[in-house]
């Protein structure tokens, strides 16, 4: 996913003069391409990521659209404030960009898994939360946020190199796609992020039931979630992320905003997981069912 | 603007904000009152290039008050200069209004909201890398206090900023040697500040920040030095103007009562 997000922002790039990259000393044999085309428009900040957030706003409140890219919780967690009064009460242009979300780097422990990020971002009032669910996703996010430049997080998952979805040319925040193998079930999956990659190899586990991502969302997005929600029978969310503060108690919390009261099932990470140490495989098989 | 019209225009912004601060009852008098006369040489004598009619003008410098508890003497300044009416001045600390207490970009001149520490300096990098790769010869002032010195967020932004060659930024650190609940010395010291400063690279200068002459004098020094970031360690006293709140420590927090703040009002009139 981070070849794929490197590679298309580049050639967004090319055309968008505004787009400015901050990396937090990661990203060796990645960014160098963006690097290499646009020196004046790349700089590695260090390891100083809540300068570099900070740094961004600067660089935003100046007309740059800039993306601050780190690893796991390097990006969020460690500068949580600059994201909240720098970037988002300013309304800045900023994207904040994760590599391993969730617990793609599960052998590296703990400090590396952005099994909280959700919760943090969900309470940014200002910011998207793009999450794709595979390469496809990454493209269609970065043209939506590239075009709409605003405060926004885009979460990379580490060993995912699919393609699930169809291309989306003018991709909708808070709007749920179909996957092409859907056949017009009432119960439906649906999955943001990179678990999406868990929900299609456990696919048998999800038999008379569609399939559809929700790739863009946030606290802005809310309200649309009850006429969407209204026209299914039931729905599992799946996130590789802690249930607590989460996408599926995003989704839960949008529907009681509006009155609904629909049968939703949650798969996301049970506490257990804070004391794993694992590949990502052997984490997610920990998924635990919320009612 | 001679220095005697700037000693009157300080003597304004300090009336202006002991009545902002009585009325409001609010905290930080003390605080106000120390970067006063910097605040007023900065903007006064026009050091900061700026145009209250059009006050977010692409061509103009920078200024952040990162030290955002001080913000009734920014409002204040930013009245006297024309961004706004003074009587806009009355609002402050209101309920529903932007004159908020820590200070807020949605007042007109201020360019970015802080009261959380440690913020300023980094936005301020981000602003002078904006300048430079944009080629424009403006300017990013900031006012830290000494206190704020603590925040580590500060010293990943001194590095930065020397390592890119930032002199397009001028830092001034209030030293008043009180931060708000004992000495800068008995808490964390910060000495000797001017040589961690060179040792990162910095420019570093020591002034009297109430003396307008050596204010003006260091500010044109460091417009014109080039290849480094600007520190300038301005000697301040905390309270500065109103005798009974000069050097105390509580008047960090206390509000003024109407006996206080009527020998106060006597004292700037004088």
């Amino acid at each position: 996913m981070r070849r794929t997000f490197i590679n298309h922002l580049t050639e967004l790039a090319k055309e968008n003069k505004n787009i400015f990259l901050l990396v937090g000393d990661v990203g060796y044999n990645v960014v160098e391409k963006f690097k290499n085309y646009f020196p004046d428009r790349f700089l590695n900040v260090g390891v100083a990521e809540q300068n570099m957030t900070s740094i961004a706003a600067g660089l935003a409140s100046e007309g740059y659209h800039v993306f601050t890219y780190s690893i796991a919780n390097f990006p969020t967690f460690r500068c949580a404030e600059q994201i909240r009064n720098d970037v988002d009460y300013h309304n800045l242009p900023v994207t904040v960009v994760s590599v391993g979300g969730g617990v793609g780097y599960g052998n590296l422990g703990y400090s590396h898994h952005a099994i909280q990020d959700y919760g943090l971002m969900r309470m940014m009032p200002n910011f998207k939360i793009a999450s794709p669910g595979d390469l496809n996703e990454v493209k269609s996010v970065l043209n939506y946020l590239t075009k709409n430049p605003q405060p926004s997080y885009l979460r990379l998952g580490i060993n995912n190199e699919h393609k699930y979805t169809v291309n989306k040319k003018n991709i909708i925040p808070g709007k749920w796609y179909p996957l092409s193998l859907n056949k017009g079930h009432e119960n439906v999956v649906l999955s943001t992020g990179t678990s999406l990659k868990w929900v299609m190899n456990n696919i048998e586990r999800f038999k008379n039931k569609d399939i559809f991502t929700l790739p863009i969302w946030g606290m802005s997005e809310k309200k649309k979630q009850r006429s969407i929600a209204s026209k299914f029978s039931s729905i599992i969310t799946v996130e590789d992320h802690l249930y607590d503060c989460g996408f599926g108690s995003w989704l839960i919390e949008s529907l009681q905003i509006s009155g609904t009261n629909r049968k939703i099932q949650s798969l996301a990470l049970p506490i257990e997981t804070t004391n794993m140490v694992s590949s990502e495989e052997n984490i997610l098989k920990k998924m635990k069912t919320y009612n | 603007m001679s220095n005697k019209v700037i000693k009157k225009l300080a003597n304004k912004i300090r009336l202006d904000l002991l009545k902002m601060i009585f009325n409001s009852k609010s905290s930080h008098i003390a605080s106000c009152l120390s970067i006063v006369d910097l605040l007023a040489v900065l903007y006064g004598k026009k050091i900061i290039k700026f145009n209250p009619n059009k006050p977010y003008l692409s061509d103009r410098d920078i200024f952040i008050l990162s030290k955002g508890h001080a913000a009734a003497a920014l409002y204040a300044v930013l009245a006297n200069v024309g961004y706004f009416s003074k009587r806009k001045l009355l609002e402050y600390g209101s309920d529903n209004s932007n004159f908020m207490a820590h200070a807020s970009h949605k007042v007109p001149g201020v360019e970015f909201s802080t009261g959380s520490l440690g913020h300023g300096l980094p936005i301020a990098c981000g602003l002078a890398v904006a300048k430079k790769r944009k080629k424009l010869s403006n300017y990013i002032y900031v006012i830290n206090s000494d206190g704020e010195m603590a925040e580590g967020s500060n010293w990943e932004a001194i590095l930065f900023a020397s390592h890119h060659k930032l002199d397009n930024l001028i830092l001034i650190i209030d030293y008043n040697k009180l931060q708000s609940f004992d000495s800068v010395e008995n808490t964390l010291g910060i000495e000797p500040m001017k040589d961690k400063f060179l040792s990162f690279g910095w420019n570093v200068y020591e002034i009297d920040g109430h003396n307008y002459k050596s204010i003006e004098q260091v500010l044109l020094t460091c417009k014109s030095s080039k290849g480094k970031p600007k520190c300038i360690i301005a000697n301040t006293l905390k309270g500065k103007g109103i005798s009974f709140m000069e050097n105390k420590v509580e008047w960090h927090y206390k509000n003024p009562n109407k006996i206080e703040f009527d020998q106060a009002v006597k004292e700037l009139i004088l």
